[in-house]
């Protein structure tokens, strides 16, 4: 129980797959050493205990696709001194946000036979959408590595010593050869935030961008170079519109290349 | 009248709760509340190639997204017409088996034990249980070894694509998992033992068990369906045989048997129908822990998953001896010629997970029908709770709501997938 001195940590969730959150789980070399330096107070995945807030750091997992979500990340956030949201759905909206570029109400007629049960908005909006996020950490899923390294660093109150360049850069390092020189293999490396250590052209294939955004972007030159790959623009439109769909440098490469054709 | 309602269950992944009312001793009614927001899944695979459905329906559930790449996979190889090379097949069972066990650990240790003893939680129970908590997390980090080698990495692995895998891991990376697997296997029949000493409700339920049909071997990834009712059916029939509704309190649908209603699939559906197909050292467990099929106990799911983790071991250990990188990654599908529809089926760690797609000549998928185990099993879990719930009157609020997270953490249920969890509200 509460022991006074230990900073406290919660776990929040909204519209996700868990696979995040469960990135906490799956540090099970260092797990019951967090527990030693951080007081659990509220993790529903993992916990039927919950101590009360205001929390020291919130993680928080998921996007808000319902009225009731968008009043209760308010909360969270009152809650809380700091707010670090964990993963593609928190960060950008996640793969349910592809229903922010259709119809909605057709899109729960394909999945529901009583639509009229169902309560969502027709957007899956971030959480920075709604309140303010002191850090961001991207994928789909999160680099547990990645995970404790900010845990680490907000409670010891310094900002997280995460690199912010591209997949590209994270290829280099791991000396994976280019799989788009050397196998003409489409990657979305180079628009794609760096984090994961560069998994899929190490596998031989190409990057799908489930990092989000790189901080610089030129969408222009990728599709040209995907061209020479002998892929088309269809292709790398879909990629663009998927697990970071909603990340405003993706939305816009993806409507850049709709005008070109 | 009375009603006891968790607002929130703990630990399953997934947002639902449980109302049940009573109307003096009897129950009135239970629902078993699902409020995850659904994600709309088979909506946008639409107009999507076939061959970005892995990546996409893996994103249903960050506990099992191997056995969603799985059975997308199998439905839709089986709608272009690609026949997967034998080994291919066992290094899926192979990742699978990592899928299991990871999986499996997960629930029986950090989310289940917790219930028997009385704890919140894996980290509070480890406080006096340390032993037990330390292996189970050493078991969890075995099996997420495998699906990082084979995988990419542990949740949401990058490797698997229709028709096989982007590339073959080298055999050292898995041969060099061995000794770590071994020493996971002696922690998993340990745990057994501890499994078999904790104190077991006295309650059986009237099951129909479903499971996939494996063939010579405990069933991971099959075509066809059997049950203890007579149930023998190609994946293809599924939609004639089971049917999907919705109920207003919950954002998860209901699945039955067309015929006979409610039924139950995961880890005591498979240990009941196929418990010849597990090693002679995991029948031989189960025997000295007196659980031998038909089991209908679903309290005792706990043992039947240690028994699955053994099993699981032992299965990877035995592929990874006997696997080799020097065939070919996948094959690459013949060109559709029209629209074809796809079936599969695959075992996910809670049960049956089966997948329908039509994909057309562009390779663009049509139409999607996706049924998770949860669904599968919602129907059966009312019914248990409705029976639970008697010996309930007499329980504090506190002790009421622990039996019903219980009963409803049997069926370890993935609310994440089945929206496509629980806070109970019990009304006196
Ligand atoms: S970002 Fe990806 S892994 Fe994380 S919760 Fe969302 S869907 Fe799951
Ligand atoms: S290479 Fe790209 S798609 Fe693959 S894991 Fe890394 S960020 Fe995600």
């Amino acid at each position: 129980m509460a022991r006074a001195g230990k900073p406290k940590l919660a776990v929040w969730k909204f519209t996700s797959c868990d696979g995040c959150q469960l990135s906490l789980l799956d540090c099970e070399d260092e797990l019951l050493e967090i527990a030693g330096q951080v007081q659990i107070a509220k993790f529903v995945e993992a916990s039927s205990a919950a101590i009360r807030g205001p929390y020291d750091l919130s993680l928080v997992e998921g996007s808000i696709t319902t009225p009731d979500q968008a009043e209760q990340i308010r909360q969270v956030r009152r809650q809380s001194r700091a707010l670090v949201t964990i993963g593609a759905c928190a960060t950008a909206g996640g793969i349910q946000a592809l229903r922010n570029f259709r119809n909605v109400p057709e899109f729960i007629a394909a999945v529901y036979a009583r639509p009229e049960y169902i309560s969502t908005l027709s957007t899956s909006s971030a959480i920075a959408d709604h309140v303010r996020v002191d850090f961001e950490l991207r994928g789909c899923p999160i680099n547990r590595h990645q995970l404790l390294e900010v845990i680490a660093a907000f409670i010891n109150r310094r900002r997280p010593a995460l690199p912010n360049y591209s997949v590209c850069m994270e290829c280099k390092r791991r000396g994976t050869v280019c799989v788009m020189v050397a196998k003409k293999i489409p990657c979305l490396g180079p628009l794609t935030h760096s984090g994961c250590g560069a998994i899929c052209p190490a596998y031989g294939r190409g990057c799908y961008g489930c990092y989000g955004p790189a901080q610089t972007v030129n969408a222009k030159a990728l599709a040209d170079a995907w061209e020479a790959a002998g892929a088309s623009k269809i292709e790398m439109h879909r990629v663009l519109r998927s697990f970071n769909a909603n990340a405003a440098e993706f939305r816009s490469a993806a409507e850049t290349l709709d005008e070109n054709g | 009248m009375k009603t006891v309602k968790t607002d929130y269950l703990a630990r399953v992944e997934g947002e639902g709760g449980v109302r049940i009312r009573f109307r003096g001793d009897q129950v009135r009614d239970v629902q078993v509340r699902i409020f995850e927001p659904p994600r709309l899944f088979e909506a946008f695979v639409r107009g999507r190639s076939y061959a970005e459905v892995p990546d996409i329906t893996a994103r249903i559930c960050g506990i099992c997204p191997v056995a969603y790449q799985m059975s997308s996979c199998a439905a839709i190889e089986d709608a272009l017409g690609i026949r997967l090379a034998p080994e291919i097949g066992e290094l899926r069972r192979l990742l699978y088996c990592g899928e299991w066990i990871e999986s499996h650990a997960l629930h029986v240790f950090m989310l289940h034990a917790p219930d028997f003893l009385g704890y919140p939680d894996a980290i509070a129970m480890a406080r006096e249980h340390r032993e037990i908590v330390l292996a189970g997390l050493a078991i969890k980090k075995a099996g997420n070894a495998i699906i990082r080698a084979i995988g990419g990495r542990e949740i949401h692995p990058i490797n698997p694509r229709v028709g096989g895998f982007h590339s073959l891991p080298p055999r050292s990376a898995l041969v060099e998992l061995i000794p770590e697997l071994e020493s996971a296997h002696q922690a998993a029949m340990q745990a057994l033992q501890w499994l078999g000493r904790l104190n077991y409700p006295d309650y059986e339920g009237d099951y129909e068990f479903v499971a996939v049909d494996g063939g010579d071997r405990y069933p991971f990834i099959g075509t066809g369906l059997i049950s203890n009712r007579g149930l023998n059916i190609s994946a293809r029939d599924y939609d004639a045989h089971f049917e999907e509704s919705q109920v207003p309190h919950s954002n998860a649908l209901h699945s039955r048997l067309r015929a006979r209603g409610a039924y139950v699939c995961g880890p005591l559906a498979r240990f009941n129908l196929h418990f010849d197909k597990l090693s002679e050292g995991v029948r031989e467990a189960a025997r000295r822990l007196n659980l031998t099929p038909p089991c209908y106990n679903p309290f005792k799911s706990i043992i039947v998953r240690g028994l699955e983790i053994a099993f699981a071991l032992e299965e990877a250990i035995g592929l990874i001896r006997r696997y080799h990188d020097n065939g070919d990654a996948f094959i690459a599908p013949p060109s559709a010629a029209s629209t074809s529809t796809g079936y599969g089926v695959s075992e996910a760690p809670r049960g049956m997970l089966y997948h329908r797609y039509r994909v057309d000549s562009a390779g663009l998928i049509r139409d999607a029908k996706i049924v998770p185990p949860t669904s599968q099993n919602l129907a059966s879990i009312e019914h248990d709770l409705a029976r639970v719930a008697p010996r309930m009157i007499s329980l504090t609020h506190a002790e009421a709501t622990r039996l019903a997270e219980q009963t409803v953490r049997n069926y370890d249920p993935c609310i994440s997938c089945a929206t496509h969890f629980l806070q109970l509200t019990i009304e006196r």
